[in-house]
Order: structure tokens, then C-alpha cells, then sequence
């Protein structure tokens, strides 16, 4: 093969996989560009031929219709609400469980711990009508309680912070400090927390992202509007008999603008967080 | 309470004695709230569906048992098996394309003197940190039947007539499956993107001494080398698949349209829209039984493939 042969075949690969990568982030960026343009537009532009694809004038009128059908606001705030207390919540069980785990010696403790990776496995809808009807007795119907408490429980983040605490809060220190008084608790909360904030980081951004997200759950659980979290909100846009569709993706763009921002900026730990915690699992 | 009187009658031993017992107390105090919360909210309703699967019930009045009426009702009603057939197809239809083209972007990005790698990389995660309701939404609405949809005018710039995607057997299909691929896509990419760059580079230097072509590099040295990871993405891909839901309710709405209703769809159906309790626990117990199947065929092919 000749130098200049070679040469040529390197640029056409290179030429080749510019275009491949080109086309997906345009195919994945697309489609917000595209809710921006249809918040933005009346019906009659989005509801001709060729549709329209540049924005309008209507983002303030779209978006004050999504506030005349369903509580915007209100929805938002529920879904913080929720996601933040069960985060923090979990956040601080699973690394104390972790670190039972990891540094704590009791009887069963193996047994214990592969009984949590086992609840894993269990699909969440096998026990979905009895959860429906224990919340139901317990009032918790319409309460955002239904989905913090049940939200606590997190397999995978006692197992995360475990493996985290194992390697890489040394036995040295944890006996160091009890030889100087430490308290079991204050081993845990004055060593080992200050040790693991890579690993809380990751645990939150998991977590908040998933409550946030969370459809099913909030769907059978909340029947109020004043208990709806946002995606269980935005369902209401499109549950009307008039279809607007610059309303409806209106609602739908201001509610993923937060958290697409809050990714563009911590964009690495956003990445690695999800991808490198699944993985491990 | 004993244990610590003992403790007490022999001085010398007692302060090595206590920290051992205080350590397990309080590692089991701490292990505690998961095992507590999950009786409630986990193990006491799993098992409760077991036994609601067996009784007739609408959620207010008394149970009655029924044997095994309930999985017979929901065996023979064709709706389930329309619902269990969409499934599969969506399953098959969103995630080969998503893990094949994953495979191929991720290629893509760790070929070596490519710029803007960090643009590319944040594009395609973009979509996964969309809510799933609003992708449903979004994608929804591109995938309008009149011929303003979204796609239908792109199709119609080709001479293509409109696809009446919302009703039409395939149309609902491909308009879910393609919500699920654009959600997912890029979250495999990253994933299989980690998997080659955790590839030693002297591997494939090794390789071209040796003569080998990219096609040859591809199949004796990368693919084998990402094996655990496509396994993994495999797994996790397919039981999402089975668990769909969001999308095919956003989509075709509260009419449960037979061309686009999948398992869990069915499942919700019969318990908040039948109030149909006894039925609706059967088939999660179906679908779980279901999962546990295709997850253990998973295990034993990833196996066979391993050696």
C-alpha cells in the first residue's frame, strides 16, 4: 500500500465518522429545538403543510395556557419536594447501611447483604395493587408521602455505597479513631462521610433523576391535582378533547429545560453517574 | 439485657467484650430501616399479590377465592396475548437497533484525532435525562396521523402518503419503539463507549504489526473484549422492554388500543380502569414468571457464549 494510498483512506474514514456523529447529535438534538419551535407557535402554523420549523411569537400566550389548564408551579414544586427528601433520604440510609456493611462485624451479615441484591431482581409491578392498597389505608392517597417513604428503599445504593466504603475508607483510620473514643456513629458520621462525598454525588444525581422521572407510581398514587408531580401533570395537557399542540409542548419544553440545564453544566458527573453506576451493578 | 450484666461481673474483658456487641447492635440498627421499610413496601406486597391472584376482589367488598379462575380469564382473553405479542415485537424493534447502533457510535467516538468528542458525547446522553412522559409526548406528536405531522410531511416530501401511525397495526409500533431507541441510544452508547476504552491500545498495535483490518480488529478484538458489556446491556435493555409502559399509554391514550397495549399497560388496565384486582394480580405474577424466564435463557446464552 502506498503512502499517499493510505493517506487518502484515512480522510475518507475520518470524513466518514465526522458525518456518523454529526447525523446522531443532530437526530438527538433535534427533537428540543423542535419542542422549542412548537412552544412557540400557534396552532394554525404547527397544523399546516409543510409544518413549521422555525420559532414563532407565541412562547409567552402557549405557556400561559399551560397555566390556565393545569398548576405548572405547583406541579414543579411537588416533584422537588419529593425528589429532593427521598434523595437526601436515601443518601443517608444507604451510607449507613453501606457502611455497616463494609466496616461492621455481625452475625448473618453476608446473608443480609445478598438478600438485599436479590430485591434487585424483583420486577417494581409484582407488588404494585397491594402497594396501591396499603398506601390507601394508610391515607397516604393524594400525599407526597406515598412516594418519598416507599422511595427510601434503594438495593442498589446500599450495595454502591458499600462497595465504596470497602475500598476506599481504610480499616487503619476507622481504628485509629476508635482507640481515640470514637463512637460507632461518629466513626461513621465525622470519618467516613467526609471520605464519600464522590460517592453521594453519584447516588444523588441517580436518584433525583429517577424520582423525577418516575411516571406509574405517581400515576396510581396521586389523583389530585394538587398532589401531581410534573410528569404526572403533563399528562393533563394532553388529556383534554382540543388538542393544542403549541400548549402541550410548551408545558412539556419548560418542564425538561431545568434538568437538561442542570446536566449541560455538571455534564461529566451527570454522564458517569449513570452510565459507571449502572455498570458496576 | 443478660449478655450485659455478665459484661459487667468480669471487668477485665469488658471493654473489648461490649465493643463487638456494639458493633452488631449498631450494624444491625443501621441495616434496619432498609429491611423495615422494605417489609412494608416490598415483601408484604409482593406476597400479597400471590394471594390476590388466587381471589376475586374489586377492592372494596370481600375477597373471594377463585383457584385458579383468574390466570384461566386472563390465558384466554385474547387482549393479553395481542398485549404480550406487542411486547415482544416492541422489544425487539427498540432495542436491536438501539444496542447495534450504540455499538457503532461508540466506535465512532473512540476513533482516535476526533475533535469535539465532549460535544458529541453531551448530544447523544441528552435524551436519556428527558422524562419519559415527555419524550411520549414530544414524539407523540411528531407521529401525528394528518399529513402536518411531523414525519408524515417528511414522507410526504418523498410522494409518500400519511401513515396513520396512532391506529394502524405497525404505525403504533414503530412510532413507540422509535420513543424508546431515541431515549436510549445514546445512554448504550456511553456505556459501550466506557467498555473500549477500558480496551488495552496494545492490542490492537499487536494486531496491525500482525497485518490485521479494521474488520479483523472489530471482530477478534473488539467484540469479544466488550462481551460482559453488551451482556449487561442486553439484560438490562430487555427487561425495560418488558416493563413498557409509559410510552404506549402517552401514545394511544386512555382507549387502550389494541395495536399498541403491552403487558403492564394490560396490568394497570385491569386494576384502575376495571378495578379488577384478582385478574390484574395474575398478571403480574404472569409477567414476573415471564421475566424470570427470559432473564435465566439470558444467563444461560451469556454463559454458552462466555466459554
Amino acid at each position: 500500500m502506498s503512502k499517499t494510498n493510505r493517506k487518502v483512506q484515512l480522510t475518507i474514514s475520518k470524513t466518514f465518522v465526522y458525518a456518523l456523529l454529526a447525523i446522531a447529535s443532530f437526530l438527538a438534538i433535534f427533537p428540543f429545538y423542535w419542542m422549542f419551535v412548537m412552544a412557540t407557535n400557534n396552532n394554525s402554523a404547527i397544523n399546516k403543510v409543510p409544518p413549521a420549523i422555525i420559532p414563532g411569537a407565541e412562547l409567552v400566550t402557549n405557556f400561559s395556557n399551560v397555566i390556565n389548564t393545569i398548576d405548572f408551579f405547583g406541579a414543579i414544586w411537588n416533584s422537588v419536594i419529593v425528589a429532593t427528601l427521598a434523595t437526601l433520604g436515601v443518601l443517608f440510609l444507604c451510607s449507613l447501611a453501606g457502611f455497616a456493611f463494609a466496616k461492621l462485624d455481625f452475625k448473618g451479615k453476608n446473608i443480609l447483604f445478598v438478600a438485599i441484591l436479590v430485591t434487585m431482581m424483583i420486577p417494581p409491578q409484582l407488588g404494585l395493587i397491594p402497594q396501591y392498597i396499603i398506601i390507601t389505608k394508610l391515607g397516604w392517597l393524594n400525599d407526597l408521602k406515598a412516594i418519598i417513604v416507599p422511595g427510601l428503599i434503594d438495593a442498589f445504593g446500599i450495595f454502591w455505597m458499600r462497595q465504596y466504603i470497602s475500598s476506599n475508607v481504610p480499616d487503619e483510620l476507622v481504628d485509629a479513631a476508635r482507640i481515640d473514643g470514637c463512637s460507632t456513629f461518629r466513626v461513621y458520621w465525622n470519618i467516613t462521610v467526609p471520605i464519600i462525598i464522590p460517592a453521594f454525588a453519584t447516588l444523588a444525581i441517580i436518584k433525583f433523576m429517577y424520582i423525577w422521572n418516575d411516571f406509574l407510581w405517581p400515576l396510581v398514587v396521586l389523583r389530585d391535582q394538587a398532589s401531581f408531580t410534573i410528569q404526572v401533570a403533563l399528562r393533563g395537557l394532553i388529556d383534554n378533547y382540543v388538542r393544542d399542540n403549541g400548549m402541550i409542548l410548551s408545558g412539556t419544553f419548560w418542564a425538561t429545560v431545568p434538568l437538561i440545564i442542570v446536566f449541560l453544566l455538571l455534564n461529566k458527573l451527570f454522564i458517569s453517574s449513570l452510565t459507571e453506576g449502572a455498570v458496576k451493578s | 439485657m443478660a449478655q450485659i450484666q455478665v459484661e459487667k461481673q468480669l471487668p477485665p474483658r469488658k471493654s473489648s467484650l461490649s465493643q463487638k456487641t456494639k458493633n452488631a447492635i449498631n450494624g444491625y440498627l443501621y441495616i434496619s430501616p432498609f429491611f423495615l421499610l422494605f417489609a412494608v413496601f416490598g415483601l408484604f406486597p409482593i406476597l400479597f399479590s400471590f394471594y390476590l391472584g388466587f381471589q376475586k376482589w374489586n377492592g372494596l367488598g370481600e375477597m373471594e377465592y377463585v383457584g385458579f379462575q383468574n390466570f384461566k380469564l386472563i390465558l384466554e382473553d385474547p387482549l393479553f396475548w395481542k398485549a404480550l405479542g406487542n411486547t415482544m415485537i416492541m422489544w425487539v424493534l427498540g432495542t436491536l437497533p438501539q444496542l447495534l447502533i450504540g455499538i457503532i457510535l461508540a466506535y465512532a467516538l473512540n476513533s482516535a484525532l476526533i475533535k469535539l468528542k465532549s460535544f458529541f458525547r453531551i448530544s447523544v446522553f441528552m435524551p436519556y435525562v428527558t422524562s419519559t412522559v415527555a419524550v411520549a409526548i414530544v414524539f407523540g406528536i411528531m407521529f401525528n396521523s394528518q399529513e402536518f405531522g411531523l414525519f408524515n410531511a417528511i414522507l410526504g416530501n418523498f410522494g409518500i402518503d400519511p401513515v396513520s401511525w396512532s391506529t394502524s397495526e405497525w404505525g403504533v409500533k414503530m412510532a413507540i419503539s422509535t420513543m424508546v431507541f431515541w431515549r436510549w441510544v445514546g445512554y448504550n452508547t456511553i456505556i459501550y463507549l466506557a467498555g473500549l476504552q477500558a480496551i488495552p491500545n496494545e492490542l490492537y498495535e499487536a494486531a496491525v504489526i500482525d497485518g490485521a483490518t479494521t474488520r479483523q480488529k472489530i471482530q477478534y478484538i473488539t467484540i469479544p473484549m466488550l462481551r460482559p458489556i453488551i451482556i449487561f446491556t442486553v439484560f438490562t435493555s430487555t427487561i425495560g422492554a418488558l416493563q413498557l409502559f409509559t410510552e404506549p399509554l402517552i401514545f394511544i391514550g386512555r382507549t387502550y388500543r389494541q395495536e399498541g397495549i403491552t403487558v403492564v399497560l394490560y396490568l394497570y388496565r385491569e386494576a384502575f380502569a376495571n378495578q379488577a384486582f384478582g385478574p390484574a394480580s395474575a398478571t403480574a405474577i404472569i409477567l414476573f414468571l415471564i421475566i424470570i424466564v427470559i432473564s435465566s435463557i439470558n444467563v444461560l446464552v451469556a454463559n454458552r457464549i462466555a466459554r
